[in-house]
């Protein structure tokens, strides 16, 4: 598992990607009361907002963290967001993508050094 | 947050696993570890327990030691009937400055033989001023900095307050009383700014933590953060000041008509007299060109203060604008207040607010969006 600076996590899954945020991402948001997902099928470029998360506070967008194709999205957090604050590393995904250009991935964080991040 | 002011409970915030922000010039709790979600659910089941310290506390005392005369005095302020004010009876009012805009919105009590003022902590420097300015001549206002300010809110609130002063069940909505809760001489109100059954209790600074703690350690009471008072009032259709109403909002385009007595109206015994009247009375006479509405968006996204509203899917100028939006954890849904046309402010009508670049629409919706639960 991989983190980003944006509180992202990317964790490969028989050879697609999954990204989800992280829970000190969830935690800080607050309840997580909206998700707007992007479409299956979308070309992502890496750095482009392709979701929205707002919560009881505020609106946050979440990047594409590599360049590829989203393959799937879980529309089981747009039914109920509440999902992101229970389970945010497991069942509250955010969406799979084939990945046309692995190399962002080294310059990722492991988890000592997103906990670092974090402080 | 080296800068700003504490409120006597701000200590016993922290020890709570509050977070604290900045919020009017003072170091807030914006929520406890139980976050803004399980807070407001648990103040519209049970009872929450907020400091809102903050706000201003002044008390108007007529030289001549009758109310009445303070009464009179205030009314110049303020469109309200204040003279009818019965004693232990305290009623919602605003100020008004020469455009007949809000300078701010408050409570304003009679206690005998003095008025007490509550007003934003936001505009209370304003306020104070505003009041020695216009009032001075007959009456001295004192302001209180040495007494908290707690709200117990929601269905049990009379349950948990009855434990320390049985004599708070026989009040009813908008009563005030002086009171003793646990050996401390409080103020203590019916009324509140969450839609719910509920008091406001004014309270000596060195007694407030230990009735603050002996609150909370009732099973009924949980510490509730402004996160939550947020989303209450809002889905209890209240304004906030500086958001739904300003300067440069009326009471009339505000929808709050009903504030106004009629003693206070065109033909009334006591009509105008106040700043900005001509304005106010006019407007009350024939109408407004904008009003505040209720607005219920149809999809789950919640549309928040500043989207702009227009009247089409596509094209056109913006009509109005969201003066607060938020999810209503009660309503299970995004919830918003905020300015139309008045040809565009009935209930049913459907409009289109932009959110990230996009029109989704958002009906005008009756409020408040929870029915208000108070004791008549």
């Amino acid at each position: 598992m991989k983190y980003t600076e944006e509180h992202e996590w990317i964790r490969e899954e028989d050879g697609v990607y999954v990204v989800g945020i992280t829970e000190h991402a969830s935690e800080q948001l607050g309840d997580v009361v909206f998700v707007e997902l992007p479409e299956e099928g979308t070309e992502v470029t890496k750095d482009e907002d392709i979701c929205v998360i707002e919560s009881v506070k505020a609106a946050s967008d979440i990047l594409a963290p590599l360049d590829g194709e989203i393959v799937e999205v879980n529309q089981a957090i747009v039914d109920d967001p509440g999902k992101v604050n229970e389970d945010p590393l497991g069942d509250a995904w955010f969406f799979k993508m084939k990945v046309s250009d692995l190399s962002p991935m080294d310059d990722y964080m492991d988890e000592a050094a997103y906990k670092k991040f974090i402080g | 947050m080296d800068d700003l002011q504490h409120t006597p409970l701000f200590a016993l915030h922290e020890e709570l696993g509050a977070k604290m922000v900045p919020f009017a010039g003072y170091a807030m709790p914006v929520q406890y570890p139980l976050g803004v979600m399980k807070e407001h659910l648990h103040c519209r089941a049970s009872a929450g327990l907020f400091d809102v310290s903050h706000m201003g506390q002044v008390v108007i005392w007529p030289n001549s030691g009758d109310f009445a005369d303070a009464a009179q005095a205030f009314e110049k302020l303020v469109p309200v009937d204040v003279m009818g004010l019965k004693p232990n009876r305290q009623r919602y009012a605003m100020f008004t400055n020469e455009a007949g805009g809000i300078m701010d919105d408050l409570m304003i009590a009679n206690l005998g033989d003095h008025l007490f003022v509550v007003p934003n902590a936001g505009c209370k420097a304003e306020d104070i001023a505003h009041m020695q300015a216009h009032l001075s001549e007959t009456c001295r206002v004192e302001v209180i900095t040495d007494r908290a300010l707690l709200a117990l809110q929601g269905p049990k609130a009379e349950d948990a307050l009855a434990r320390l002063a049985p004599e708070v069940c026989e009040m009813k909505f908008m009563d005030i009383r002086e009171l003793n809760l646990n050996g401390a001489d409080c103020v203590v109100a019916r009324a509140g700014y969450t839609g719910e059954d509920g008091f406001e209790i004014s309270v000596q600074e060195d007694a407030a933590v230990e009735l603050t703690r002996l609150l909370l350690a009732m099973e009924e009471v949980e510490p509730i953060g402004l996160g939550a008072r947020d989303s209450l009032r809002l889905e209890g259709g209240l304004c906030l000041y500086g958001n739904d109403i300003d300067q440069g909002t009326t009471p009339v385009e505000a929808g709050l008509n009903w504030a106004i007595q009629k003693v206070r109206r065109k033909d009334g015994a006591r009509e105008g007299g106040f700043i900005g009247a001509d304005r106010v009375l006019e407007q009350l006479e024939h109408g407004t060109n904008r009003k505040r509405v209720g607005l219920l968006p149809e999809g789950r996204a919640p549309m928040r203060g500043g989207v702009e509203l227009f009247a089409a899917a596509e094209g056109g100028e913006a009509v109005g604008t969201v003066t607060s939006g938020a999810f209503g954890p009660t309503i299970e849904g995004p919830m918003a207040m905020g300015y139309v046309p008045s040809e565009l402010s009935a209930e049913g009508t459907l409009l289109y607010g932009e959110v990230r670049g996009k029109r989704m629409p958002v009906k005008v919706a009756k409020m408040p969006f929870t029915p208000a639960n108070f004791k008549r």
